[in-house]
């Protein structure tokens, strides 16, 4: 196991890191809460677009381009996962774990090449 | 150098001889948190103060002046202000995902913090695979952003939401690629063995060609992946009103203001990390008495001077030049960063492999 400051598992410094997270936010909370003033009025509740009244729904299905791009970044965060123990250990692969890596760039690049070939690279 | 682990082993050692091993760990734990917890936000803080005054001056102006000498204090009266501002009760949002999203976002940044080395010894998490944890932690973020945008209930927080998710996820890419160049050169993930590594020479000199390339592209994408100016669509105040955060207000803001800033840091943290030798000190090869000179400086101040030198030139960018509109933030990721990066690493790879490097 790796050991970290104090001799401690990082494992748990992890949780206690995350602790720390949720109780700053926790903490700040009902510090303002206590000590922030109150008050409520209907105009106050409603959503700020700049003094105009909201129409329609807010929640709602949205531009298809930001999605696309989700589905690309999918494909090579996958890519990277695959990469980083490659990446570690390249040294002593030597020149068979770099051809045989250099196929599996290629193929992603490929994929990359068809992408911006078909225009979903392309804002519109 | 001198190493902070003596300290902190003596420490061990001499709670555990007044209380059973237990207690000694729980009470190291609390101490861990308070300290994280100290650090974070002091940083946050120091960072607005540092980014106003830099700003300023790029503009020929004197920046915060009033509060205490030179106006240091000032962000500590800015949070304090922050702390006593109302917390404004909204009709129509989703108060679960609302009140969560903050969380996710603070969670995030504090975890990809806690990796960082600030010296000699004094890492907290220190795994094995600690890069991919730290690019697996920070990622959270967005998760947070998207989902403030989204509880919100308003079309401006809705379009900042959304242009910052797609940019985030496309410049984390070559973030992770020009973070994947360099452990090619390291042969590891740990950050304590990526620091060791450059010991004889920081890796943007060992490293050479493709290290300076990953760095420049290193630069470029965190800028966009902290959602920092020029790439700073999300909350392009005068179409967006302020972006994702609109509907916030109070410390719930606050909370948000705080992880931008501290991003900003820990992106200066890993490109130091990575490419200017963490920790190590400036040595030249054969110079002895100059060597010897840099090794009395001590590590958590050649870590610190390198991040805000990193953070300094992010600043510069922003303050130096116009926003660019969202067709050109994708193309820029997609159709430049993402292919160089690719062939980068397949140089790094060659040079590493037929050993090219220094």
């Amino acid at each position: 196991m790796e050991l970290s400051v104090f001799g401690i598992q990082s494992t748990t410094l992890m949780v206690v890191a995350v602790i720390t997270g949720l109780g700053l936010v926790a903490a700040a909370l009902v510090i303002a809460g206590l000590i922030s003033p109150r008050s409520f009025s209907p105009q106050k509740g409603v959503a700020y677009e700049c003094g105009v009244e909201t129409r329609g729904e807010s929640m709602m299905q949205f531009k298809v381009g930001y999605y696309l791009f989700a589905i690309l970044f999918l494909m090579f965060d996958v890519e990277t996962v695959f990469l980083f123990p490659w990446a570690a250990i390249c040294r002593s692969l030597g020149p068979n774990g770099l051809i045989s890596v250099g196929v599996f760039l290629c193929v992603l690049i490929l994929g990359l090449a068809y992408a911006w070939r078909k225009g979903a690279l392309q804002w519109k | 150098m001198f190493n902070f682990g003596v300290f902190t082993e003596w420490f061990d050692q001499l709670l555990e001889s007044v209380m059973p091993g237990w207690a000694a760990t729980v009470i190291e734990c609390v101490i861990i948190g308070v300290l994280l917890l100290a650090v974070y936000s002091v940083l946050a803080l120091f960072y607005i103060f540092y980014e106003r005054k830099l700003c300023a001056w790029f503009q020929c102006r004197l920046g915060p002046m009033r509060v205490g000498p030179w106006g240091v204090l000032q962000s500590f009266a800015d949070m304090f202000k922050i702390l006593i501002k109302e917390l404004i009760r909204l009709e129509n949002i989703d108060r679960f995902l609302f009140a969560l999203a903050p969380y996710l976002v603070i969670v995030a940044s504090m975890l990809s913090f806690a990796v960082l080395p600030w010296g000699n010894g004094l890492q907290i998490i220190d795994f094995n695979i600690g890069v991919f944890f730290m690019i697996a932690a920070s990622s959270i973020g967005v998760l947070g952003i998207l989902l403030a945008g989204w509880s919100s209930n308003n079309k401006y927080t809705l379009i900042g939401a959304m242009r910052s998710g797609a940019q985030m996820i496309s410049y984390e890419l070559s973030v992770g690629l020009s973070i994947m160049t360099m452990v090619v050169l390291a042969g590891t993930m740990s950050i304590t063995g990526l620091v060791e590594a450059q010991q004889d020479g920081w890796f943007i000199f060992k490293g050479h060609i493709p290290a300076i390339i990953a760095f420049i592209i290193y630069l470029i994408a965190a800028t966009g992946e902290t959602n920092r100016g020029p790439f700073d669509l999300p909350e392009a105040e005068h179409e967006l009103t302020a972006g994702y955060h609109t509907e916030y207000s109070g410390i719930h803001f606050g909370f948000f203001y705080l992880a931008e800033y501290l991003n900003l840091f820990i992106v200066s943290g890993i490109a130091s990390l990575m490419f200017l030798g963490g920790w190590m000190p400036f040595h030249v090869p054969g110079w002895e008495g100059f060597n010897a000179v840099m090794d009395y400086i001590p590590s958590v101040v050649w870590f610190l001077g390198k991040a805000f030198f990193v953070s300094f030139i992010i600043i510069w960018f922003k303050w130096s030049f116009p926003r660019v509109r969202i067709d050109q933030l994708l193309a820029l990721e997609w159709k430049y960063l993402m292919p160089i990066g690719l062939f980068n690493l397949v140089l790094m790879t060659l040079v590493v492999v037929y050993g090219l490097h220094f």
